[in-house]
């Protein structure tokens, strides 16, 4: 019967609707975590290694090798050591997906915070502020376009990725793939695709309005540009 | 016994080495697929980089398309064309991961190379006509030597990416270094997943190396150290995507 089943089927997403849900809710999950915590890190990090150079090689160093790692083998490795099925190996996925989001931020985070103009920060010693003002009130505001342009990248990455982490029992959307690919099936894949590319589009459009709301007196996208030139 | 030990055992295991589950045969296998991929992805999205980089013309929309490309989960596509009856069984299971892979990296690649030839000052392109070129000529001549960095970087990157990927292959239809890690990971056996994941793990690195000193090479004199390391190359990339 499944041979002769349809390219995509409606039907299935309106019987199997409950359980297309909270993959989509385990999808954003998984990603807004890694998201957050790999924010949280790689912004001090990043601000450290733009101001010192014996930071910036090995924090460099490491999110390089961690960005080049496959990420089905980080999860293998991490597995090792965290576990490979839930729920246990939602740290294994959340440590992975933290890694591959680092050196994208910190490098946005470095170029933003490189990118000021000395004028600007000069404008602000000028004002009396310390060395921790100019950085708060100067710099950082300056660095945010930067830092927006590279939460836009890792969303889209870590989006993506997550679907992987369905080989270590999780995946969110990844479910819909290997569920359709272990009875034939294409429909729950399309579905998952479909989902998964639009949950993509709206993180980067969401980014794009709140980095509008926090830096208005820039135009985020020529900005974004920009930023990684 | 330790897993440190059981891992030694392992890569010591005469087993592990013959065979067409062995080492020896399954990092042959990832290399020919990562291989056969991005030479298609070079010629395809390569070479309608440089054209439209040479032309001036029809970029952006080009650009952003191969940029929504990038949105699409590999893992989706693989299983998709995996389970096509057509496509499935077609050499060993070569030919879905082929295709699956080749979307995959012809981004980095069309994006870079056209970034690369835009990238050629004006007053270059100005000269070279002031002496004479062609429109080929200066393609040649010009264009491509200084785009090679770019080029380069974008090849590097969808490399490293295809290595990477080569290992979903494993679960759907292809076999081979993935094996161990999928193995490793259905079977919860700590080791084979661990094995496997060094090995993976060390591929991606001697690619990465090997692209790099590549593109050092490649690129002319002056301009080594233009476009190097896998976030520059992703960067430049990363740009036109912003762009939209």
């Amino acid at each position: 019967m499944l041979q002769s089943a349809p390219f995509f089927r409606w039907s299935y997403v309106t019987s199997n609707w409950g359980q297309i849900q909270s993959n989509l809710v385990q999808q954003i999950e998984l990603s807004l975590i890694a998201l957050v915590i790999g924010t949280v890190i790689s912004v001090p990090l990043g601000t450290l290694a733009a101001r010192y150079r014996s930071v910036r090689v090995p924090v460099f160093s490491v999110a390089s090798a961690l960005y080049i790692m496959p990420s089905l083998a980080l999860f293998a490795l991490l597995g090792g050591i965290t576990g490979y099925v839930p729920p246990r190996s939602w740290v294994t996925a959340e440590v992975a997906l933290v890694g591959y989001t680092l050196l994208i931020l910190i490098w946005n985070t470095v170029a933003g915070l490189n990118a000021v103009p000395a004028d600007a920060r000069e404008a602000g010693v000028a004002l009396g502020y310390s060395r921790r003002e100019v950085l708060l009130r100067v710099e950082f505001p300056l660095a945010l376009p930067y830092i927006f342009a590279g939460l836009r990248v890792a969303s889209a990455t870590v989006i993506g990725l997550v679907t992987v982490t369905a080989l270590i029992g999780l995946g969110g959307l990844g479910q819909q793939f290997t569920y359709g690919f272990a009875i034939s099936y294409s429909t729950p894949i399309i579905v998952g695709l479909v989902l998964s590319i639009a949950l993509a589009a709206l993180a980067d459009l969401l980014l794009l309005g709140v980095e509008r709301l926090v830096v208005p007196w820039a135009r985020p996208t020529r900005r974004a540009g920009k930023a990684v030139a | 016994m330790s897993v440190f030990a059981r891992l030694f055992d392992w890569f010591t295991s005469s087993a592990n080495w013959s065979g067409t589950s062995g080492i020896p045969q399954l990092t042959f296998r990832s290399l020919e697929l990562s291989v056969v991929v991005v030479g298609t992805a070079l010629l395809l999205g390569g070479g309608l980089g440089i054209t439209l980089g040479h032309r001036g013309r029809g970029g952006l929309i080009a650009t952003n398309a191969a940029n929504a490309f990038r949105a699409v989960p590999t893992l989706a596509l693989l299983t998709l064309l995996a389970i096509q009856p057509s496509i499935s069984l077609k050499w060993d299971g070569f030919l879905a991961s082929w295709i699956a892979l080749t979307v995959l990296a012809i981004p980095p690649i069309l994006t870079n190379s056209f970034v690369g030839i835009r990238e050629v000052d004006a007053d270059v392109r100005d000269s070279a006509r002031g002496l004479g070129l062609s429109g080929l000529q200066m393609l040649g001549r010009v264009e491509l030597p200084l785009a090679v960095p770019f080029l380069m970087a974008g090849i590097r990157t969808a490399a490293i990416e295809v290595v990477a990927t080569s290992t979903l292959a494993a679960y759907v239809s292809y076999s081979d270094l993935g094996n161990y890690v999928i193995t490793g990971l259905d079977t919860q056996n700590t080791v084979l997943a661990t094995a496997g994941a060094i090995l993976v793990g060390l591929l991606a690195a001697v690619v990465a190396g090997v692209c790099t000193v590549l593109g050092r090479l490649a690129s002319p004199r002056h301009l080594r150290g233009a476009a190097r390391g896998p976030f520059q190359a992703a960067l430049s990339v990363e740009r036109v995507r912003a762009d939209i």
